[in-house]
């Protein structure tokens, strides 16, 4: 599979160094907000001009564009939070993201391109704890005020099919 | 989680999974559903039967996913696997995806093109109307007594199993049924109009793929969307923005069979004018002072004939058309027992959509599917109703909204689940 824009390109060792950090920390801050519960903080991670889409990678492959999820802006991402904490009905359920194998793809001026993978865990009420999803992120991050946030995320999954539903934020 | 992944409970273990002691329908007739339609392995063995590979036609694919010669898509008539493929003279043929040797499921990707099927186990080939091509060593190897085919064997025996295929405006469908009456009669003049509104003459883009395990019973998917009831109470999300709130111009139509049905919608363009302090108490989910901070999500872009804003069509056995504002999709439910059912939603658009259309229908697509704002509410309720059947000992449900009137209806009615039930006691003598 190739996700145009994430090709490897050259990037001195310390600047990659600098940005694998940076990557890093992010996605440890990130994961941390969403797994306690906090996902009316979760916009804050995001450009006004972001683009957030959760697609199945049959989907990436075959350059359809359709997304799970599909949030062009800020703006949707606060509406989707919004919906998930006040509108929606769901059972309750926790979510652990693991995030690992973090690649720097490109390095340039504020901006960083990654690539890494993720695992989520979901646990219901009264149920295991199973592997909801497998998938990878496809990151811009711009750097804001010494910060990194979100320009575009990609997060495509290799678990075709979803047990049930996908509710909270990848 | 998976239905497998059940702990408390699991498959298998409750009393209402084997057979009742008797299949007698409550006395209240229509006005109750008695649980084991939804969790006995009898009752859904014999739906496969009667219904699912019976007489009925079952949505295969959009022409719009195989337009080129050798085009073809894994797909499912009920529970079945079948491979649904499009020849050289552009006709398109569904037939079992199972080698006619020792039964290999011999088709593993969702869509591909190829000049000739063949299975992975001996190499059986067929073309791409199903039929078989060639064996190796079918004449056997020199030398060895009683090597290769008999010499009566004859490959035109021994094809691909064919189903019954015809296209309407784009769609296909298949049935294993060979003495079908044609598709727009299966349908009927009123399910015709709203369905051709989506595709006649109208070149379709596919947009791309959702696929769910839902835990529940196949009907209940159906019974959703024959169930306008629901709408303004589990979908706070329409009533909080102000799509969708009891008073609304609705319509909620089935088919003189009672089996296919349109929920159809007009998209208020003022709220505050149809919803009065009664009604509004009833809707806990109304608000007046909340928006969302993105409005684009809302808008309707007109680019229908019809006086609705959105139509959900249910097809039986397995099939349903979603008009919501402007973003389109069909979803085909593939039974999985009784207690479990898989659901491929492929979305879509028009070839003739600017890109900025495009994104505003994938903007909305929001609404529905597995993270849809609506749809993953439907599958969490279908999950709880399922659920609760299989694991309490009371032994039905009431359909009581409307009274005893069965077909089209109102709002707040459940007519057309009990126009749904009443042919389905007819096709499965229950």
């Amino acid at each position: 599979m190739k996700v145009p824009g994430y090709e490897q390109q050259p990037i001195d060792a310390r600047l990659a160094r600098e940005a694998r950090w940076d990557v890093e920390a992010f996605h440890t801050a990130y994961c941390d907000l969403l797994d306690l519960g906090n996902i009316e903080h979760w916009p804050e991670f995001f450009t006004a001009d972001c683009l957030y889409i959760i697609t199945a990678r049959e989907n990436a492959e075959a350059d359809l564009p359709v997304g799970l999820v599909y949030a062009e802006g800020r703006d949707m991402i606060r509406d989707r939070a919004f919906a998930v904490r006040h509108t929606q009905m769901f059972a309750p359920r926790y979510l652990q993201h693991f995030v690992t194998n973090v690649l720097i793809r490109a390095v340039a001026h504020d901006e960083i391109r990654a690539q890494s993978n993720y695992q989520l865990l979901q646990t219901l009420v009264e149920g295991p704890t199973t592997l909801l999803q497998a998938g990878r992120y496809y990151d811009t991050f711009r750097r804001v005020d010494g910060r990194l946030l979100i320009k575009e995320r990609r997060c495509i999954y290799d678990t075709t099919l979803i047990a049930n539903d996908l509710v909270l934020p990848v | 989680m998976f239905s497998t992944d059940t702990v408390i409970h699991p498959l298998g273990s409750t009393s209402k999974e084997r057979e009742p002691a008797s299949y007698a329908w409550p006395a209240e007739g229509l006005a109750a559903v008695p649980d084991w339609i939804y969790t006995s392995q009898h009752i859904y063995d014999r739906e496969m039967e009667r219904i699912f590979h019976g007489r009925t036609w079952s949505f295969v694919a959009l022409e719009a996913e195989i337009p080129k010669t050798g085009d073809f898509k894994r797909s499912y008539v009920g529970p079945t696997p079948v491979v649904v493929a499009r020849d050289e003279a552009g006709d398109v043929h569904v037939f079992e995806n199972r080698c006619a040797h020792r039964g290999v499921e011999f088709c593993r990707h969702s869509r591909g093109n190829t000049a000739e099927f063949v299975c992975p186990y001996h190499q059986w080939t067929y073309d791409l109307h199903g039929d078989l091509q060639g064996i190796p060593f079918r004449r056997g190897i020199k030398g060895e007594a009683d090597s290769g085919m008999p010499r009566e064997f004859r490959n035109d025996q021994h094809n691909l199993r064919k189903l019954k295929v015809q296209r309407l405006y784009g769609v296909v469908f298949a049935s294993f049924a060979d003495d079908m009456e044609p598709v727009e009669q299966y349908l009927g003049e009123e399910i015709l109009h709203d369905f051709a509104v989506v595709f006649k003459d109208r070149k379709l883009k596919v947009l791309g793929y959702y696929r769910n395990e839902l835990p529940g019973n196949w009907k209940l998917y159906q019974e959703n969307l024959k169930d306008p009831y629901h709408a303004t109470l589990l979908h706070s999300f329409l009533v909080t923005f102000g799509l969708l709130v009891a008073g609304s111009r609705t319509s909620m139509m089935a088919d003189p069979s009672g089996r296919h049905g349109t929920m159809a919608s007009r998209k208020p363009d003022d709220v505050t004018k149809i919803v009065d302090g009664n009604t509004a108490k009833e809707m806990r989910a109304y608000r007046t002072d909340l928006r969302l901070a993105d409005q684009r999500f809302l808008e309707f872009i007109p680019e229908f004939d019809s006086p609705w804003t959105v139509t959900m069509q249910t097809i039986w056995p397995n099939f349903i058309v979603q008009r919501e504002l402007n973003t389109l999709g069909v979803r085909q439910i593939v039974p999985n027992g009784p207690h479990s059912q898989i659901m491929i939603w492929t979305m879509f658009g028009y070839e003739t959509d600017t890109e900025e259309m495009t994104r505003h229908r994938l903007r909305q697509g929001n609404l529905m599917g597995p993270s849809g704002f609506l749809g993953l509410e439907d599958n969490e309720a279908i999950k709880f109703l399922q659920e609760g059947v299989r694991r309490s000992p009371s032994d039905r449900g009431i359909l009581k909204l409307g009274g005893t009137t069965e077909g089209t209806g109102g709002i707040i009615s459940e007519s057309a689940i009990r126009a749904m039930y009443r042919h389905y006691r007819e096709v499965m003598e229950l």
